[in-house]
């Protein structure tokens, strides 16, 4: 019995955060909210395995395991690191290979980080009444909000009835608008589809199940990453700063302040591991598991989002230490594949405890 | 990743599971410390080896060697098929273990064996009126005269000292010594003259607290645990261990299981209270943070098995997270009952036996005993996050 990450797991870990740290630090993530590409540093981490790690050797890629992406994903979090990590790397590959059908060539361009997937779910999970998309004879119509990855070369798009189509960016009727949110770190867009060309990839309401349940475990896990910096930053930054002739960090009412992240936070690690381990290898526990772990992980981070920038005092509050990009980055993965209201009441139904 | 115990504890976990099905009939049911049904338990579960587990066969225990997993499983096992585990209480949580670790070889052998039959039982003398979450300032005193320590002072929050035998108590011994190590640990007879005990009744409206009174309590040298002044560490050798085992996730998940069960079977204007979508978040809400505590617990005991693991904050924070959440759980089951959840004791339309109450109030109660909330987040912001201490302030005098 072991329950925790391998040594492998944790050079994958050191390898991942050695790169962000230098290629990813506060300086880069804003020349990124500016609009400066990324394609750089998805490059790297392609480089380092990062977008092979769920796709099978035969097609390209390394066969790891979602713990290994969640890994990843909190390591991204830590450092509010830009990248198409939750479609093309995640999500994509998940939703094509539980398909069961012929996509070598596809994953074999995303195992190499030449091609990426973007995700536009927000139809078959909670449709708002600014979109709708209709799909009849392999033409699709109408609109999808708040896809991410701005800059990708397909998107799979999910309909009301949870059935997955490809649709290439450069078909002449798609148009694509950046939808500005508060989340600088990652772009989102408004695609709207004229008569678009999209390719089913499924009709089984499973395969688009697994996909979300892995992208919401990775969203949580990048919360985790994100809310861990906000607390070390916290304790670092209370540490330093001295009023009344000491450090803040002696007063009780900062210290428990961050016991309280600590304390938090903890049991969040070890929920996003057990989550990830659940999808691939506790099939019954998966899903509630990872709705509830979604949840969970939002609302800590949350809370943790907030106190780390009161103990920050007024500093917390300006640009000049960035820490708002953590605590947008926490807000926005608490919104997007289901706000946390809506993965419990999932969880629920789940249970059958829903009439 | 490896959450299987392998095929050794499918065997063992066969075993116990056989027991319960045989034996189980034999456990007591209440809370009963004296009866003669407790003790019967008591030794069947001694001789099967299903506590007392690994304290040596020559001071009453089974003997085994320490083995995380099968205790694990025998945890497990009697929670799933909610049979009494044994009997419990101070001295066999906390005075054993101490003596194991800090006891004479005649102390051994005097005091575990009927301890852990159940027919020797302890109090413990820790906290003082003045003494609380700072323990160390503690006043009762004990002074050698010829071959005896004459005791003197009060002692509070003193558990079961109304049926206790004996009591294990910390004493200050060397009052010219800095306050950690001016402290002894002694044992002695409760029914020593110059003990006097008031029953302290809590918020529950249980009287198993007590106010205890010393004069001139006459202890015989011999009966101190470790060297005089060594008291502080020899109480200190296990009461993080306590700490942890307050508010274990397993039975969380068994409360939050009851309470689901409840909220599917009562209703309110004929709809089910689990129907109310305010009451079903709020339920979720829990059980993600159950969940949560599970899978930390889960890593707890992945780094006792495997020692290169790094527990990170996981075992610090048990305490703190696992009382607040076990009030916030109880407390949601007060509130979805509406005008039911205030029924106690004799109400007919009590639920659950009034547990619900009863353990919403009891955990407030463990939020603050065992170290409070407050002190805990001082232990992990310091020892934990590595933050500096609150500077001292001189006492004045």
């Amino acid at each position: 019995m072991q329950f925790g990450l391998s040594e492998e797991q944790i050079l994958l870990q050191d390898n991942v955060k050695r790169f962000l740290n230098d290629n990813a630090s506060l300086d880069h993530v804003r020349k990124y909210a500016e609009g400066e590409s990324d394609a750089n540093i998805w490059a790297g981490l392609s480089e380092l395995g990062v977008a092979a790690l769920l796709i099978p050797e035969e097609h390209g890629g390394i066969g790891m395991t979602p713990l290994d992406a969640a890994i990843v994903a909190e390591c991204l979090g830590n450092n509010v690191a830009p990248g198409p990590f939750l479609g093309s790397a995640v999500m994509a590959p998940t939703a094509l290979i539980a398909s069961g059908g012929d996509h070598g060539e596809l994953l074999g361009e995303l195992a190499a980080g030449t091609h990426r997937v973007g995700i536009a779910f927000g139809e078959a999970i909670k449709r708002r009444n600014d979109a709708g998309i209709q799909v009849s004879n392999g033409v699709m119509n109408g609109t999808s909000l708040f896809a991410f990855d701005a800059v990708a070369d397909s998107y799979l798009v999910a309909d009301q009835n949870k059935h997955l189509y490809l649709v290439s960016a450069s078909d002449t009727g798609l148009t694509r608008t950046v939808l500005t949110t508060v989340d600088k770190t990652r772009q989102t867009v408004e695609l709207t589809y004229k008569d678009v060309a999209a390719t089913c990839i499924s009709t089984q309401v499973s395969v688009f199940e697994t996909t979300l349940d892995i992208g919401r475990v990775m969203l949580a896990a990048d919360t985790l990453g994100a809310a861990q910096d906000m607390l070390d930053q916290a304790v670092d930054y209370a540490k330093q700063r001295e009023q009344f002739n000491r450090p803040i960090a002696s007063f009780q009412a900062v210290k428990h302040m961050c016991a309280e992240m600590a304390a938090s936070l903890e049991p969040c690690r070890s929920m996003v591991w057990f989550a990830a381990h659940a999808l691939a290898d506790l099939p019954d526990e998966a899903r509630a598991t990872a709705c509830h772990t979604k949840a969970h992980l939002s609302e800590v981070g949350k809370a943790i989002a907030k106190t780390s920038t009161e103990v920050h005092g007024g500093m917390g509050f300006t640009d000049l230490v960035g820490l708002h990009y953590w605590f947008k980055r926490i807000g926005a993965n608490r919104q997007w594949l289901g706000a946390p209201e809506h993965v419990r009441h999932e969880a629920a139904v789940l249970q059958g405890l829903v009439a | 990743m490896d959450l299987s115990f392998g095929s050794e504890y499918d065997e063992f976990r066969a075993e116990v599971q056989n027991f319960l099905a045989n034996n189980a009939h034999k456990a007591p049911k209440g809370n009963d410390l004296r009866g003669d049904t407790a003790k019967d338990w008591q030794k069947l579960l001694i001789e099967n080896g299903y506590t007392a587990r690994t304290i040596p066969k020559e001071f009453g225990g089974f003997g085994a060697e320490p083995d995380i997993l099968k205790s694990r499983i025998i945890a497990e096992e009697f929670s799933n098929a909610r049979v009494n585990t044994g009997l419990g209480g101070q001295g066999i949580s906390m005075l054993v273990p101490t003596l194991l670790e800090m006891g004479t070889q005649e102390q051994k052998e005097q005091f575990i064996r009927p301890t852990i039959h159940g027919e020797m039982i302890w109090c413990q003398g820790y906290s003082e009126p003045g003494a609380g979450s700072d323990l160390a300032s503690l006043t009762t005193s004990a002074v050698l005269e010829g071959d005896e320590w004459v005791v003197n002072g009060q002692k509070i929050w003193t558990s079961t000292a109304h049926i206790a035998d004996w009591i294990f108590c910390l004493v200050r011994t060397e009052p010219d010594a800095p306050k950690h190590k001016g402290i002894s640990f002694l044992l002695f007879d409760m029914k020593t003259p110059g003990i006097e005990i008031r029953p302290l009744v809590d918020m529950t409206g249980a009287a198993n607290f007590n106010e205890t009174f010393y004069t001139d309590v006459r202890v015989p040298k011999h009966q101190i645990v470790g060297e005089r002044g060594q008291g502080w560490q020899v109480a200190n050798a296990i009461l993080g261990h306590e700490r942890e085992t307050l508010a274990p996730a397993n039975t969380a998940q068994t409360r939050i299981n009851a309470l689901i069960e409840l909220m599917k079977t009562d209703t309110a204007d004929g709809e089910r209270l689990i129907d109310n979508p305010v009451y079903r978040d709020r339920l979720m809400k829990v059980q993600g943070q159950v969940m949560a505590m599970r899978f930390n617990e889960l890593r707890v005991l992945s780094a006792r098995l495997n020692p290169g693991q790094d527990a990170g904050l996981s075992r610090m924070i048990t305490k703190l997270e696992g009382t607040e959440l076990r009030h916030e759980l109880e407390g949601l089951a007060i509130d979805v009952m509406g005008e039911i959840g205030l029924a106690y004791e004799d109400n007919p339309h009590l639920r659950n036996s009034g547990s619900w109450q009863r353990e919403y109030m009891y955990f407030l109660g463990l939020i603050i005993g065992g170290g409070t909330s407050q002190i805990q987040k001082n232990i992990i912001s310091e020892r934990g996050l590595d933050m500096p201490r609150e500077p001292k302030i001189e006492k004045s005098r």
